[in-house]
């Protein structure tokens, strides 16, 4: 049972995440995640001003329900199959994150530095977060999909523009890592 | 029972992922700095899982649940909006180290800071709706 207290190895996520897409196309859906924001700002009303919001989000309800399977998943993951050897990182990352002043895991998912409750009284870690968010709220509903969509849905089906939208998000993705973030930190 | 199973399917998500820190910021820093295997390695089984699962759905002609024939919508065939929103979504995965389905699942997590990404999300989301017909895709 220990086995499963500790990070699981990549060839058995992958497989299982495989899997997961799989079971919602045998149940007559898609896995993506990113479309539930879109739902979400539908609900909040969107729709009445925005052509885009106005659609039959009660259709998009399935979606939500695994959007609320998965948070359940995190709380039991976290709080109950948690060890301390989790996240056990790169020391070459943990070294180049410490010159930036960027806690090491010791078992943490997320840094202090960028998600501890301090972050609600730094200005600068505030937009961190929202701007980091808008991007990705932004740039998935642009693209039609994030990792869940086009990653792996659309990439399963061999399609062209997914692997266009997945060579994009590590542009992006090497861009920020590179040539913003140093700016940063 | 029709709603149930994709609060499994949700949640069984939300543990791999976690267990497999996936959601974790670190993981994605590593990645994008090429110093793991680990995040590549999730992501290529996962598709290659799914290139598998879906040629054996097609060449079979499986059915859905509901006895209905399984089809996969081909993605539109365009350019600009899935290099420019992929780069802008790129950008935005490496600043935060989360996409959408890890904003959820760390909420659930326990991590409140995860409201603001998620408040930023939604409004970003709502900001392509008002300037969509704007943009070029």
């Amino acid at each position: 049972m220990n086995i499963l207290f500790y990070t699981w190895p990549w060839y058995v996520s992958g497989f299982i995440i495989g899997l997961i897409m799989l079971s919602l196309i045998y149940f007559g859906k898609s896995f993506g995640m990113s479309s539930n924001l879109r739902s979400m700002c539908t609900i909040m009303g969107a729709g009445k001003r925005t052509a885009f919001f106005d659609f039959d989000w009660k259709a998009q309800r399935w979606n939500l329900v695994v959007v609320l399977g998965a948070m359940l998943g995190g709380f039991v993951a976290v709080n109950f199959m948690s060890d301390p050897s989790n996240v056990t990182i790169n020391p070459k990352t943990i070294e180049q994150l410490a010159t930036y002043g960027i806690d090491a895991p010791n078992g943490k998912l997320a840094p202090q530095a960028l998600f501890g409750n301090e972050v609600f009284t730094s200005i600068k870690g505030i937009a961190i977060l929202l701007i980091g968010g808008l991007l990705i709220g932004f740039g998935t509903r642009y693209a039609g999909g994030c990792t869940s969509g086009h990653a792996i849905s659309g990439l399963s089906n061999l399609q062209i523009p997914s692997l266009k939208a997945v060579i994009g998000f590590f542009i992006g993705g090497l861009i920020m890592a590179y040539l913003i973030f140093p700016l940063i930190f | 029972m029709k709603v149930l199973k994709f609060l499994l399917v949700g949640f069984i998500f939300g543990i791999v992922l976690t267990k497999s820190e996936a959601v974790s910021w670190y993981r994605i820093y590593e990645m994008f700095q090429f110093q793991s295997f680990h995040m590549y390695g999730i992501i290529t089984t996962a598709i290659i899982t799914g290139v598998i699962g879906i040629q054996i759905i097609k060449r079979k002609n499986i059915k859905d649940i509901d006895g209905q024939p399984i089809v996969i919508a081909d993605k539109e065939n365009s350019n600009s909006r899935y290099w420019i929103g992929g780069i802008i979504f790129g950008l935005g995965w490496a600043l935060v180290g989360a996409c959408p389905g890890p904003i959820y699942i760390l909420i659930g997590a326990g991590f409140w800071s995860i409201f603001i990404v998620l408040f930023g999300a939604l409004l970003g989301t709502y900001l392509y709706g008002v300037f969509k017909n704007k943009l070029p895709h």
